[in-house]
């Protein structure tokens, strides 16, 4: 066993002062030391993109990444998308829609989704297929997850235009 | 005599059931609050990780555990010495005796039969030093040579065969109609090894409450109630000590759920060791350890007469079972036998099931078992009469299709014992045509044409399918109504993220007259309803739907009772809508939620009646209900790297009734793309020495977003079942059953190379060796 060492995470704009050894994952530290299990593990080799968390504005992966990596940065998890009790436009898509079944992989659609879109709201349909192509979702087919992304970016869009 | 219930109502008529709205189980998914098996914990909780097999096959000589024992942070390691008495993993239901000695042991013991096979299980207090400790048991063994090929037959111990059990299944009269036959065909077919993968890995974990004396097993699904009896059974305990709980369910597709060793072990170490036992399994293990399904080779033949009528089928297959017999016994050899001529009329039929056993992975159910391999061979069949007699692919299918005038329509088999199919309702030459007119299959075909002629390899497929759902024989429910109003519905269900918990709401909201979004719904929890048949084979809707159903009117008939007297109104003059009875055409109303506290316990108004707003009842169901349906699609492909790109697919679908169009659409296309896996990139591939060559997800290849093609669904509610007074038919694994045959179709038309495909899938490298025979 490794030493462990004291680290502070913070997620959602709130601090996690941890102890943990060198070798864990963001992604178990997020879920096991600070309790936040709403990001998933579907296969801890970075291909699945349950895991999806965006740190200091890029969307990772979140079981490729060290956990005392992610000490001084801002990391967003799918528990802080909503306002209170109001959505964020991508979560209200993804039900309007029927973008998700068992809901395993769609925290980690949602952060992909909602990083790409803050960076680049008139993003072009190819690339959004590309950026979804990344994740991997087994019950719906995928026909709804774009479907609901295409809704809420344009949402987004008609939102950030009024403001 | 089967009863035959009257043609429930369409949607329009109906406030709720049959609409597709929202679902109930949304909100918590997408704002990260749900419970899946990772995220359930107990204070001061072990971590429990098995190591396995390296081998494929040996004989295990010694388990050395001294240095993973020493460990710091490790509490025990066991091994099969330390579970002696425990039994394998026992059948589900009652299997043939003859399959009883491959059972899997909870722990290998005297031999390990695949690379996976648990040996030994470390218990720590933290899951990564679990996983340090465990890379230290050195396990011993004299390697035996493996069998990784289900045509040889070798031995499983000393003494027993790898073949369990040969399964016959047989109509008609088989020689008469080769004898009788204008052209006969003969193909050699296989469906690769493939599985269900859900997103969420397995889960368990084990709590034994001293307390009470009970043991607890979370992260269960599927089917709670039936692995309880099970785990009753093997640890010899009464039903009462034994509880287990489903949180949510992160995709189940027939493998998630089944009782594996990892269940048993976590719930004895959590009463031994005196602590909750968390394991959660890893990807590398889900792919060598969760069940595998699919994997059957097929040596079939057909006999038509001039027209391409079938007049008989002879079909012996060999099913690679993988190490041991799991849960299901050979049920997956027994549904592709008796499903294998599908929709069609066929004078005479033999088929030979050959269940064996290699040293892989051991195989179960994946959504829609036997069907997905069966309808392969049905079709590819189909193609190839079509081909030799010069008939029209479609032409052929509708002169073969059972005419609707003969529905109901019963397939016996000589065979006693061998259950045979009684198709219960519709029309498939309807539905046939319903489906070719919405594809715009000549308009397709047109184009397919124009682009071939520009030099396009492109082509398309069409394969009728039947499917199965609602077997029962009975399920029931509890539905109870809150003083507040809320409404409570207990199931024996289970979620494995269908939308179960929507559905029966639906259902409840429609028969009871309240608003559904506030119905609560229990499943898979052992402890709340004594029966259960959990969420498999589609049966969920259909039966479970048809219990709260049933359960639902029984307590609108209660209320309106309770009702008629506090308003002095007969219950026939009084409606219940959005939880408040009212009399018909204005007046006095009251709510749910108020009569509830009107009967608590010693009211006045109860006269000796027993208290409470609630109700129990059962649905009993003697016969399953076949939905059917056909599925089309259109491909292109590059014969310079093989690809296969599917451009479009197609599902038509009969399901008497839906209960949410929205659901059953996303059930469709989610197996469809399931499918589409199956046809052309999953495989669990092995080398000559039995190792696993698909262990992570670079090797073991699903569609994402870019290879799933859009897919057009057709609903059809023309033909509601007889057999349940909603009418359904189960819409889980229709999706999947014929993408296989269909998309192999294609492939075929695309190259002009009929009967070119006889493997699934049809990876870029099958196919370019399909085209370079073809050329040579």
């Amino acid at each position: 066993m490794t030493e462990k060492i004291d680290i502070t995470l913070n997620i959602n704009g709130r601090d996690h002062a941890i102890r943990v050894e060198p070798r864990k994952t963001l992604v178990d530290a997020i879920r096991d030391d600070c309790g936040q299990t709403g990001t998933h593990i579907g296969c801890e080799h970075g291909i699945c993109g349950a895991c999806t968390v965006i740190v200091d504005d890029q969307a990772v992966r979140s079981c490729l990444m060290f956990a005392v990596q992610a000490q001084g940065k801002k990391i967003r998890t799918v528990e802080g998308l909503a306002q209170g009790d109001t959505l964020h436009p991508l979560q209200a898509a993804f039900i309007k829609h029927h973008g998700l079944q068992c809901g395993f992989c769609t925290p980690g659609f949602l952060m992909l989704a909602v990083n790409a879109l803050e960076r680049e709201p008139d993003i072009g349909d190819e690339a959004l297929l590309d950026l979804l192509s990344s994740n991997l979702c087994r019950c719906t087919g995928y026909q709804n997850i774009i479907v609901a992304v295409r809704a809420a970016a344009a949402e987004m869009r008609r939102a950030g235009a009024r403001a | 005599m089967t009863q035959a219930f009257p043609t429930p109502p369409r949607a329009e008529e109906r406030k709720v059931l049959g609409h597709p709205v929202p679902r109930i189980e949304d909100r918590p998914l997408v704002t990260g609050h749900g419970l899946y098996a990772g995220d359930v914990s107990f204070p001061h909780q072990l971590h429990m990780r098995v190591v396995r097999s390296s081998h494929a096959h040996a004989r295990l000589i010694a388990v050395d555990i001294a240095a993973a024992r020493a460990h710091p942070g490790v509490v025990a390691v066991w091994t099969a010495d330390d579970i002696a008495g425990l039994p394998p993993i026992d059948f589900r239901d009652p299997s043939a005796m003859a399959l009883k000695p491959y059972r899997q042991p909870v722990l290998a013991r005297g031999r390990v039969r695949y690379v996976g096979d648990p040996v030994a299980a470390v218990f720590a207090e933290d899951p990564y030093v679990a996983e340090d400790a465990a890379e230290l048991v050195e396990v011993s063994v004299e390697p035996l040579p493996p069998l990784t090929d289900a045509h040889e037959l070798g031995e499983f111990d000393e003494g027993r065969i790898s073949e369990p059990t040969v399964i016959r299944h047989s109509f008609g009269d088989i020689d008469a109609a080769f004898a009788n036959a204008h052209v006969v065909i003969e193909l050699e077919l296989t469906c690769g090894r493939h599985s269900g993968v859900p997103m969420e890995t397995r889960g368990a974990i084990g709590r034994y409450d001293a307390a009470r004396g009970v043991l607890e097993l979370h992260g269960a699904a599927k089917v709670p109630h039936r692995n309880k009896e099970t785990l009753v059974r093997m640890l010899e305990r009464s039903p009462h000590d034994i509880h287990l709980f489903e949180g949510h369910t992160g995709g189940g597709f027939g493998i998630r759920g089944e009782l594996y060793p990892e269940d048993v072990l976590v719930l004895l170490a959590a009463e031994r060791l005196g602590r909750p036992v968390k394991w959660i399994e890893d990807r590398r293990e889900h792919l060598i350890a969760a069940n595998h399904s699919r994997h059957q080779h097929h040596c079939v033949r057909a006999a038509a007469d001039a027209e391409g009528r079938l007049l008989g089928i002879a079909d012996e297959f060999f099913h690679d079972q993988g190490a041991y017999v799991r849960t299901h016994g050979a049920r997956v050899v027994g549904r592709t036998m008796s499903m294998l001529t599908g929709p069609y009329k066929v004078g005479a039929y033999r088929a030979v099931g050959r269940f064996r056993l290699t040293n892989k992975t051991p195989a179960a159910t994946y959504r829609a078992p036997g069907r997905y391999e069966g309808t392969f061979v049905r079709e590819r069949l189909m193609d190839a009469i079509a081909q030799r007699l010069g008939i029209d692919r479609t032409e052929l299918r509708r002169r073969n299709l059972i005419p609707g005038a003969e529905m109901p329509f019963t397939v016996a088999f000589d065979e006693p014992g061998a259950e045979g199919l009684i198709l219960d309702s519709g029309d498939f030459p309807a539905l046939f045509a319903k489906a070719l007119a919405h594809f715009k299959w000549s308009e397709v075909e047109a184009e397919v044409e124009r682009r071939r002629a520009a030099g396009e390899a492109v082509g398309t497929g069409i394969a009728p399918f039947v499917e199965e759902s609602g077997r029962g024989p009975t399920d029931g429910a509890r539905i109870s109504v809150d003083t507040d109003g809320t409404v409570e519905v207990v199931t024996g269900g289970a979620s494995v993220g269908q939308g179960f918990a929507t559905a029966m709401a639906q259902i409840c909201a429609e028969a009871l007259g309240v608003n559904y979004a506030g119905v609560r719904v229990v499943h898979g929890r052992t402890d709340r309803i004594a029966h259960g048949i959990g969420a498999h084979a589609a049966r969920a809707t259909v039966m479970t739907g048809g219990a709260v159903n049933e359960t639902a009117l029984a307590l609108r008939a209660k209320a309106l009772q309770y009702a008629s007297e506090l308003l002095q109104t007969p219950p026939e003059a009084l409606d219940i809508a959005d939880g408040v009875v009212r009399r018909r055409g204005g007046g006095p109303s009251i709510t749910l939620g108020e009569i509830a506290a009107r009967v608590k316990p010693g009211a006045e108004l109860l006269h000796g009646r027993a208290p409470g707003l609630s109700a129990e009842a059962w649905f009993h169901a003697d016969h399953t209900v076949f939905p059917y349906g056909v599925a089309l699609a259109i491909v292109r492909v590059d014969r310079d790297t093989g690809q296969t790109t599917v451009e479009r697919l197609m599902i038509a679908y009969e399901v008497g009734r839906a209960v949410n169009p929205m659901m059953l659409a996303g059930q469709l296309v989610g197996g469809a793309i399931q499918g589409v896996g199956g046809a052309l990139f999953e495989e669990f591939t092995y080398d000559a020495n039995g190792e696993p060559l698909s262990v992570s997800f670079a090797d073991y290849l699903m569609p994402t977003l870019r290879e799933a093609p859009p897919v057009d669904v057709l609903i059809a509610e023309d033909f509601p079942s007889p057999r349940n007074p909603l009418g359904l038919k189960g819409g889980g694994e229709g999706g999947i059953n014929a993408i296989g045959a269909v998309i192999a179709g294609a492939i075929d038309d695309a190259l002009g190379m009929p009967g070119a495909v006889r493997q699934l899938p049809v990876t870029p490298q099958r196919l370019r060796e399909i085209v370079r025979r073809a050329t040579a």
